[in-house]
């Protein structure tokens, strides 16, 4: 029988038996925390489909009154931090200590340049006066009596991509984390789980603004135009 | 005195000392032993808020309080019982605990993670209580919109921020829970021979992970709106305060199932272990664990037959309710059907788990009351519904924790407690539960409204009654605690197994070691496998 209590390392806790228990627990533990993000942005999914549905006329317009080209630019943007982010991965997985942080770096250049435009856009509403709760409000085009509808269009949308946002800014922590433990060679072919469930949490925050995009900007745009 | 035999061997407790030791500890059982007292701290807090509720209906002119006071003395008491204690109780502490040694692991699989589970709770209470200190919330625990984006004066955001921070302590530790049990099961503990009480952990583990995260959004949109006026719940321009009811309840409603399905584990365990029988019917009491948790999910709609929800949604949500009828007296007949037969024994923990059984099914019972459209209409926001939660959360959930902190102190601390009193307080709890809670019944029917400091005259007889019901309840609260903290020093020293119990926890030392088994342990044999053990000890008699 084996000792019940093995001394403790930085790639293996002392509470797992072997390296591929560790691994599976840590990634397991990960996809459920993903689990429990869907089920926090569904609230604000929930909240959108009942407005949309409700004032899908006033939503139109609101909608088609943000940027799409940036919002498009954005997007590519993003997927391209994802697709450096899974080249992080791969470069852990070969082994190839510089790669693994030179692929980091491109995230977080990506990820900075995409929070960069998030926060051009927001500012834009700021001049234009689309901001719920402000008696400056008014959206061109929309009857008085529908002026509350659009503040709910634009509180949604500061909600959702407010914490969207927020999500990249904690991504951009950890990747920051990753980047320094990289440089010390923490990470090698045997032993690269951070930057795997670091990858798999990335890839989540993109895929809540792939569903962000079309819902936020694109959906009956062509009705207004 | 600790004993000299105590003494020797090192346990969790004595492996290392001083302060840092246990506010930076990765050990699961100290952990435990950290939510143990803060939440009996929050427990303590809630129920003197309770206190003041009784004293000021004694008398039906409301001359103790304000009816401003009184309002937030009741939210108080909600936030403080349900997100602060009831949430964490039987999970943090004894699953923290036991979940581990349960399966045969050395630990949880993420230990940090479970220390900052703490902190974060510990965070949160001290906001809420900050709030409390500051001058108060009165939403009601609910926070129903527009008034607490509105209106209210109290401190809404300080209070809504402790239950966000503290729903990730929640969240945490599901996640901690489900990984753990998915992860680190000793060889041979397949999953149809884990005890019934990590069966309950991994259903309430789903409901954690999936419910809270919707209440931490709903949390932050209640506080966009009361901050930066975003108003999504704003009727004014076209925003629904019933989207949040709906928001709400859905975590709210499946949150009464994070509090009673660890306690039915306990009882599932204590059953068995003092009728020294198998648990009848192990896979039907593990899969209406699963599916409690899974049917809570659906019913939370029955929160609203009075918020202008269309009738065919009450219609559906009804129904749906009734569903959960089904597993809940799965477990209340398999449990009867344990004991046909058994050897019985009337200790402590077997009195606490026969009281659950005894008031959850009353609770469960009126729930049924409820659930239904028509009835429910008469008794909505009357002393009925605060009765029938308070079976369901009092008297299911607070006995299952009172029956587990027995059942395993002496294993947490290497020390019993005294016997005699420890079965006074458990029948002190049950008939100062009773009395403090079955006249609230009446008084719902009849028609009194809850969340009034003010009352018709009429009403006051049962009032009185239950009221002097609270102050029964609340000696049976306080024996525990003074016995507890007494047997810590002077109770007799706990053998490694005093209940003749199965299961890998009495296999280790009282109190197990830091790793919780010398050697790690290989199951041979299904859960509660009594008969064996009793002919064992036939050949050896």
């Amino acid at each position: 029988m084996a000792d019940h209590a093995p001394t403790e390392t930085f790639a293996l806790r002392v509470q797992f038996d072997t390296e591929a228990q560790q691994k599976d627990a840590s990634t397991l533990g990960m996809w459920i925390f993903l689990v429990t993000e869907i089920m926090f942005f569904g609230g604000l999914f929930a909240v959108y489909t009942v407005y949309r549905s409700w004032y899908p006329d006033v939503f139109a317009i609101a909608s088609s009154s943000l940027n799409e080209i940036i919002g498009a630019l954005n997007t590519g943007v993003l997927l391209l931090s994802s697709f450096t982010m899974v080249m992080a991965v791969r470069a852990s997985q070969l082994g190839q200590q510089k790669m693994i942080v030179i692929f980091l770096i491109l995230t977080l250049l990506f990820g900075g340049i995409f929070l960069g435009v998030k926060a051009y856009e927001w500012n834009q509403k700021f001049e234009e006066h689309h901001i719920p709760g402000q008696a400056a409000f008014h959206l061109d085009g929309v009857l008085p009596e529908g002026q509350g509808h659009a503040q709910l269009f634009f509180s949604i949308y500061f909600a959702m991509t407010g914490l969207h946002a927020l999500h990249m800014v904690i991504g951009v922590g950890i990747l920051l984390t990753l980047i320094v433990q990289a440089r010390k060679g923490r990470f090698s072919a045997s032993y690269y789980t951070p930057v795997d469930v670091a990858g798999l949490y990335w890839h989540f925050v993109d895929i809540i603004w792939i569903f962000l995009f079309p819902l936020l900007y694109l959906i009956d745009r062509h009705l207004v135009k | 005195m600790i004993t000299a035999a105590a003494q020797e061997r090192e346990n969790y407790l004595n492996a290392s000392h001083g302060l840092k030791s246990w506010f930076l500890t990765k050990d699961h059982k100290r952990i435990g032993l950290l939510y143990l007292a803060t939440i009996t701290l929050f427990f303590f807090i809630g129920g003197a808020f309770a206190t003041l509720i009784r004293v000021e209906l004694l008398t039906p002119q409301g001359n103790l309080v304000s009816s401003e006071t009184y309002n937030k003395l009741f939210t108080m008491h909600g936030v403080m019982m349900i997100f602060f204690f009831l949430i964490p109780s039987i999970p943090a502490v004894l699953g923290n605990f036991f979940l581990p040694i349960m399966i045969g692991a050395r630990d949880l699989a993420f230990p940090k993670l479970n220390l900052l589970s703490w902190y974060l709770l510990v965070v949160g209470g001290m906001f809420s209580l900050y709030a409390m200190l500051a001058g108060g919330v009165d939403t009601g625990w609910t926070f129903y919109t527009p008034y607490s984006t509105t209106y209210s004066n109290g401190y809404v955001i300080a209070t809504a921020l402790g239950i966000f921070i503290a729903g990730f302590s929640s969240i945490l530790t599901g996640l901690n829970f489900i990984v753990t049990i998915h992860r680190m099961r000793a060889p041979g503990m397949t999953w149809f021979r884990m005890p019934l009480f990590v069966w309950a952990h991994y259903a309430t583990s789903l409901i954690q992970v999936l419910g809270t995260p919707v209440l931490a959004v709903t949390i932050v949109l209640l506080f966009l709106e009361r901050v930066f006026h975003l108003g999504i719940f704003d009727p004014a321009r076209g925003g629904d305060p019933v989207l949040f009811q709906h928001l709400f309840w859905f975590y709210s409603h499946p949150a009464v199932y994070i509090m009673v399905l660890p306690a039915m584990g306990v009882v599932s365990e204590v059953i068995s272990t003092f009728s020294r029988k198998a648990i009848f019917g192990y896979g039907f009491v593990a899969f209406s664990s699963v599916s409690i948790a899974v049917l809570g999910f659906l019913v939370w709609g029955h929160h609203l037959f009075v918020s202008g929800q269309s009738l065919f949604a009450g219609m559906v949500f009804s129904f749906l309710s009734y569903f959960v009828a089904i597993p809940s007296a799965i477990k209340v007949f398999n449990w009867t059907a344990t004991l046909y037969k058994g050897s019985i024994s009337f200790q402590t923990p077997m009195l606490y788990a026969l009281g659950f059984i005894g008031l959850f099914t009353m609770g469960g019972l009126t729930g049924l009351f409820v659930a239904a459209l028509g009835i429910d209409m008469h008794v909505t926001d009357t002393y009925f519904v605060v009765a029938h939660f308070h079976y369901i959360m009092v008297g299911g959930a607070i006995m299952g924790y009172m029956s587990g902190l027995h059942y395993w102190w002496p294993k947490m601390t290497g020390r019993m407690y005294p016997e005699a009193w420890a079965r006074l307080s458990a029948l002190v709890i049950f008939l100062g539960f009773n009395l403090t809670f079955f006249p609230q019944f009446i008084l719902g029917y009849l028609g009194m409204p809850r969340r009034y400091h003010l009352y018709p005259p009429e009403f006051q007889v049962l009032n009185v009654l239950s009221t002097a019901g609270a102050s029964v309840l609340a000696v049976g609260y306080l024996m525990p605690m003074i016995y507890f903290i007494w047997s810590l020093r002077y109770g007799k020293v706990a053998p490694v197994n005093p209940w003749g119990a199965t299961g890998l926890e009495w296999k280790t030392s009282s109190p197990p070691p830091v790793h919780n088994f010398d050697e790690t342990p290989v199951v041979t044999h299904d859960a509660y496998d009594y008969a064996s053990l009793m002919a064992e000890e036939v050949e050896v008699g």
